[in-house]
């Protein structure tokens, strides 16, 4: 075996011995455990745990690569992703913690007295974090095989294992102290490396700083400048100011993703964790501390793995790099498909342009940035070892999350609050154990066969999360009159027009060729992608929702007692939900 | 209870307003839609306008994030609401 593997094998094995002790020591012996780790968790720790929950492999394996090819443009994952958090802290979190239950189709069903609206949201749940798995398991099996070269299957397998152990036993307490260690691990594996990179190339230790600092190999240019120069020169768009689409799609996509993020179930019900409603804002402010972390270093990482391929390609201006003299990672990334190189002039030099027809990097997938990155500027084996086990606690901590968003509310929301209502406290402790079980076994099956609409439906949902819950959740809270009826009727429409949207031109389920209006840009409603039309699902939402209260009145005088009681740090949970 | 919720509701919804305003105005205004005038200044190696898209709105955020917490907690103690 040699070195890199072994660091590997330790890396990996290690962290999860480390969430197997955490996973004992923190079992849940109570529902209240299971849901809501007790309610018990300092903010600090909430915070850190909440960035876990939220940054997935996305945030640590694509982001990077995205910004990377986009430049500019993929700013709008950057203040998308974390513009959300200002919402969440203001908007949201401290009136349902107030509030003082479980989940967050319970809240729904509370405020807006209606079991429709609850089993409403559950589906939305559902069906949103059951695509976010998917994702997180296919990078559980992508980590595996490329780092360790187990099979897809296999590393999968694994995968679930130890979610499973650590999810199933310690619920949401477990989770909780899980994914405060996984934090810890997924960010020096992301920070480590991009210090090595922002020294080899500005000398300057900060990426944050170094990506704004002067080049060190005596030029004297600043690195950005350099990058425009490099990637212009060969016809693609400039990097500091290539946009995604239009004006409006990128500020459509911006607010899709902050409303979309601030909307997410498994991220909210992170807030029911804290002991109290001041505890509850400020773990809103650690955990965008946490995630800033990340996302202000992410940029950095992208433009100088962008500029270092650049150079590895072309190592000095005019003269490119003979395929034959390739380094090692680039074999290692063509082996896996990632990575495809096709001599189309013969003349055995690498020649990248943005020209289709004479480019010859046929396929440079933009996953590969950030694990490649520590191997394209010559890392030590042991950080590449590292950045393997920051991937898989990125990828867990997440799943982890979205599983047991899933597991309670089918066995909280569904079994006990509307079906199973006599059902007792260690039965609902079994069912929820029982339902993540299944879910694992679900969303292992679905990364293992991914449905050909996978990629579609990342962006389905987040439009889900935009379009119905967040809307739903907003108006609860800011309007003491919408009543029940309304809030269905909202949330139905804002999920139909959003998918609609996206059926029209991605195709029904996502099956090409019965996309009727075609993925055609042209016919995109004022040149918005279907990707950020979860904005305009909610505008619809909250209208609908207005119009609806109008004509049947405003909700009954308790429940607007119940608002005013959660609007107010002070005094006990509202009596309203209790009649 | 609670003697006068409405005004502290009131006064909450004013702190969330000013948060918001800064929150679109560093994101939506400076990062995307006068990115270009912003960029003809430069901020070492940043031009301004990409800087407020991919770092200086983030590190607002977190600002906001924190000022909220800080100015709710003082509106609980002028209203007597804390926990």
């Amino acid at each position: 075996m040699d070195e890199l593997k072994l660091y590997t094998y330790i890396a990996v094995f290690g962290s999860f011995a480390m969430y197997f002790a955490i996973a004992w020591w923190a079992r849940a012996g109570t529902t209240k455990e299971f849901y809501v780790a007790g309610g018990g968790i300092g903010p600090l720790q909430n915070g850190m745990a909440i960035a876990a929950d939220w940054m997935s492999a996305a945030s640590f394996i694509s982001m990077a690569g995205l910004i990377a090819f986009l430049g500019y443009g993929g700013s709008v994952f950057l203040m998308g992703w974390t513009g959300g958090y200002v919402i969440l802290a203001m908007c949201l979190a401290p009136y349902m913690r107030k509030h003082g239950k479980f989940t967050v189709p319970e809240f729904i069903g509370d405020r807006y007295y209606s079991k429709t609206a609850r089993i409403v949201a559950v589906a939305c749940l559902i069906i949103a974090s059951l695509t976010y798995i998917i994702g997180q398991m296919k990078g559980v099996g992508v980590a595996f095989s490329r780092f360790l070269e187990v099979d897809y299957g296999l590393g999968l397998g694994i995968g679930m294992g130890v979610v499973w152990v650590y999810a199933v036993l310690g619920g949401m307490k477990g989770i909780t102290y899980t994914q405060i260690a996984q934090y810890c691990v997924l960010i020096f594996a992301y920070t480590i490396p991009a210090v090595f990179i922002s020294m080899q190339l500005t000398g300057n230790p900060i990426p944050q700083l170094g990506l704004g600092s002067t080049l060190s190999d005596g030029s004297g240019m600043y690195l950005l400048d350099k990058l425009d120069l490099v990637v212009t020169e060969l016809g693609f768009k400039e990097y500091t100011t290539g946009q995604l689409g239009n004006n409006a799609n990128m500020i459509a996509y911006t607010l899709s993703l902050m409303i979309g993020t601030a909307g997410l179930p498994h991220v909210i019900m992170r807030f029911f964790t804290v002991p109290s409603v001041k505890a509850a804002r400020s773990s809103a402010g650690y955990a965008l501390v946490f995630i800033a972390l990340l996302y202000t270093v992410a940029p950095a990482v992208g433009a100088m793995a962008r500029l270092n391929l650049m150079s590895t390609i072309e190592p000095t201006a005019g003269e490119n790099l003979v395929y034959a003299e390739r380094p090692q990672w680039f074999k290692d990334w063509e082996k896996t498909g990632l990575l495809k190189f096709e001599d189309k002039n013969g003349d055995g030099k690498i020649q990248y342009t943005a020209d289709k027809s004479s480019n010859e990097m046929v396929k440079v997938d933009r996953d590969i940035m950030v694990l490649a990155n520590p191997a394209i500027a010559n890392l030590p084996n042991w950080v590449i070892a590292l950045v393997a086990a920051g991937g898989l606690a990125a990828a867990l901590s997440t799943a982890a999350g979205l599983l047991l968003a899933i597991s309670s509310s089918v066995s909280h929301d569904l079994m006990k609050g509307v079906f199973m209502p006599d059902l007792s406290e260690k039965n609902e402790l079994l069912a929820g154990r029982g339902v993540m079980t299944v879910a694992i076994l679900v969303s292992g099956y679905l990364g293992l066969n991914p449905p050909g609409f996978a990629a579609g439906t990342v962006a389905l949902a987040f439009g889900l999360a935009a379009a119905s819950i967040f809307p739903a959740l907003m108006m609860g809270i800011f309007s003491r009159k919408i009543n029940g009826q309304a809030a269905v009727w909202g949330m139905c429409s804002g999920i139909g027009i959003t998918m609609l949207y996206v059926f029209m031109h991605k195709g029904i389920m996502f099956i090409p060729g019965t996309s009727f209006l075609g993925g055609m840009d042209a016919n995109w409603f004022f040149g918005i992608s279907p990707n950020a039309f979860g904005v305009i699902g909610a505008v619809v939402n909250f209208a609908v929702a207005f119009a609806v209260t109008k004509v049947t009145g405003p909700a009954p005088v308790e429940i607007q007692q119940m608002v005013d009681n959660f609007r107010t740090p002070a005094g006990g949970v509202s009596a309203a939900h209790d009649h | 209870m609670v003697k006068d919720n409405s005004s502290y509701w009131q006064d909450n919804l004013r702190i969330i307003m000013k948060c918001l305003i800064i929150w679109f105005v560093v994101s939506y205004g400076f990062g995307l839609v006068l990115v270009e005038p912003l960029n003809t200044i430069k901020l070492g190696g940043y031009k301004l306008g990409f800087w407020f898209a991919q770092q200086g709105s983030i590190v607002t955020f977190v600002a906001l994030v924190f000022w909220y917490s800080f100015k709710m907690n003082q509106l609980d103690k002028k209203y007597g609401v804390e926990e």
